[in-house]
């Protein structure tokens, strides 16, 4: 194909945008509505996928010590417990801050119920805050801090802990809910791709006529097939646009008016860093496939001739 | 230039159109085609630009085997044919300029060729000044000069033309036969089916008669010889 070509292509594809006037319009809107519904779905999706994480990431084990561990030991220990690849920190929690930690979860009232536990006569035994990685291999994390008490004689590792039961529980929660969204975004995908489709099937009436006459005078199939292309792309480019842009303005806009009820609850939006891109990037390559796809689909069907 | 040898034509309907026409018509000739509705003339001018294919026979238009083209290259034989309908066939969002110069754009002539190209042709069936109005802004006369200016536009061998002058009144239906007759002059083979008596037996061309998908009559410079 000439350069001259690509850019009549291109040209004349830009043009049958305007030509078709009202068709191009319905196309568009019918893109403009079904990525809306589906970016409504992904944005809702990231923001329990955020929820979600921010719950796992309070997981956390405690790795609790044999009352009267020397310290050497527990440096020891403190060193194997980070070796371990999914362990991204190690905090030690003396007994002593054990306690106050303690003391500060009570009402000021209750807090007195603690006084003369103060050092010798602390009851609490050392510990480690243990951070991981991923929040769903703390059960397995755990089982391999449990493991070093197998290479001591000295047991120094009193227990694990770490909502043994309660996580796995959340755990099965949260992935239902990521399912149950990924499934929705799928379906919805789905949907809107039968809504284009009816779309198409109307322009394709009325294109029939123009793509018998190219074949008439000689054109090739791909002579053809180009500005269509070129329309579809664009028709899906500048949908896709048009939800973006509405999209995330509503979004900011959710965001702002909402931050200081919803921060008294502890409940953060996905900020706008985080879907911004996403939600416009995604859109635009689904809204440049669906417009391809339109077009591909209304063109194959009357080039046999 | 066409030849037909023994051509069938049955429609997957099982309607036979055409039953064993043998023909040949040369370079530079004038034909008309004339018959009563329904006896297969449309099919017969249909066959030449492979619109439809033989059932049967040998036909070679421009030196190519139409029944056993591949698919790939029947651009390339149409872009020879220049073809012309009784209902125009334009593009009705493109301007007359725009109807005629894709066509070459087709054939990947150069910006500047199209351009002058274009001009030349519409100047040639008089509606250069009409350049940029589209079909709903043309009279029937002029929607069919467009069309014709297309047709020529890349300088075919062989012009067919179905019933062009179908939805004219006489004096326009004229003025298109004039328009046929300089292309022709110029050296183009031309192809006409009609129904139109007073042309046929006015501006003599040879006649091939078709009835119920047979050649009965083929005369140089005949006549129509049926009663409207
Ligand atoms: N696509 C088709 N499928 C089935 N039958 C067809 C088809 N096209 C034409 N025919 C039949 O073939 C026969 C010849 O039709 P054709 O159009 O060639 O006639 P015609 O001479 O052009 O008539 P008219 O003068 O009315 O235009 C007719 O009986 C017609 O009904
Ligand atoms: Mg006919």
């Amino acid at each position: 194909m000439r350069f001259s070509t690509l850019v009549r292509h291109i040209r004349e594809g830009t043009k049958n945008v305007f030509r078709n006037g009202w068709m191009s319009f319905a196309s568009m809107g019918s893109i403009i509505v079904s990525l809306f519904i589906l970016g409504v779905f992904m944005i809702l999706a990231l923001n329990v996928d955020k929820l979600a994480s921010q719950i796992e990431n309070q997981v956390e084990i405690r790795v609790y010590l044999q009352l009267g561990t020397e310290q050497a030991k527990i440096d020891d220990i403190n060193r194997q417990i980070g070796r371990i690849p999914e362990v991204k920190k190690v905090t030690f929690v003396s007994k002593e801050e054990g306690l106050q930690r303690l003391k500060e979860n009570l009402d000021p009232d209750a807090q007195s119920a603690l006084d003369g536990y103060e050092n010798e006569n602390n009851p609490l035994p050392d510990a480690f805050d243990v951070e991981v990685f991923d929040p769903q291999k703390v059960a397995d994390v755990a089982k391999q801090i449990q493991a070093i008490n197998a290479s001591d004689a000295d047991q120094p590792i009193l227990g694990v802990k770490y909502g043994q039961g309660t996580v796995e529980k959340l755990f099965k929660i949260t992935n239902a809910v990521r399912n149950v969204g990924l499934i929705v975004v799928a379906g919805l995908a789905v949907m809107a791709m039968f809504l284009i489709s009816t779309t198409v099937k109307m322009t394709i009436l009325a294109r029939r006529r123009e793509i018998a006459i190219m074949k008439l005078v000689g054109a090739t199939n791909s002579f053809i097939r180009w500005p269509f292309f070129v329309e579809g792309v664009l028709i899906g480019v500048f949908g896709a646009a048009v939800t973006s842009a509405i999209l995330l303005y509503g979004y900011s806009w959710l965001i702002r008016t909402t931050q200081y009820d919803l921060g008294l609850m502890l409940i953060k939006f996905a900020s706008m860093q985080d879907v911004g891109g996403f939600i416009a990037g995604t859109l635009l390559v689904l809204g440049a496939l669906l417009g391809i796809w339109g077009s591909t689909v209304s063109v194959r069907k009357y080039l046999k001739v | 230039m066409i030849e037909m040898h023994d051509i069938w034509k049955t429609y997957p309907d099982g309607t036979v159109a055409l039953q064993s026409v043998n023909v040949v018509i040369d370079r530079n000739e004038f034909v008309y085609i004339v018959g009563p509705s329904g006896a297969g003339k449309s099919t017969f001018m249909k066959l030449i630009y492979r619109e439809e294919v033989p059932s049967k026979g040998q036909l070679s238009v421009n030196g190519f085997n139409i029944g056993k083209l591949k698919q790939r290259k029947i651009p390339y034989v149409r872009r020879n044919i220049g073809v012309v309908f009784q209902d125009y066939r334009l593009l009705p969002k493109l301007t007359a300029y725009e109807n005629v110069s894709f066509a070459m754009e087709v054939i990947e002539a150069s910006k500047r060729q199209i351009r002058r190209r274009t001009m030349e042709v519409l100047d040639l069936v008089g509606l250069k000044h009409k350049a940029g109005s589209v079909p709903a802004q043309l009279s029937g006369g002029e929607q069919q000069r467009i069309a014709i200016a297309r047709a020529i536009v890349n300088n075919p061998s062989v012009i067919v033309a179905d019933e062009p002058t179908g939805n004219l009144d006489p004096e326009t239906s004229w003025g298109i036969m004039k328009l046929l007759e300089e292309i022709h002059f110029r050296g183009t083979t031309i192809v006409m089916a009609t129904h139109n008596k007073e042309i046929v037996n006015t501006l003599r061309k040879r006649v091939i008669a078709i009835e119920r998908g047979t050649i009965v009559r083929d005369e140089p410079r005949g006549e129509y010889g049926y009663e409207i």
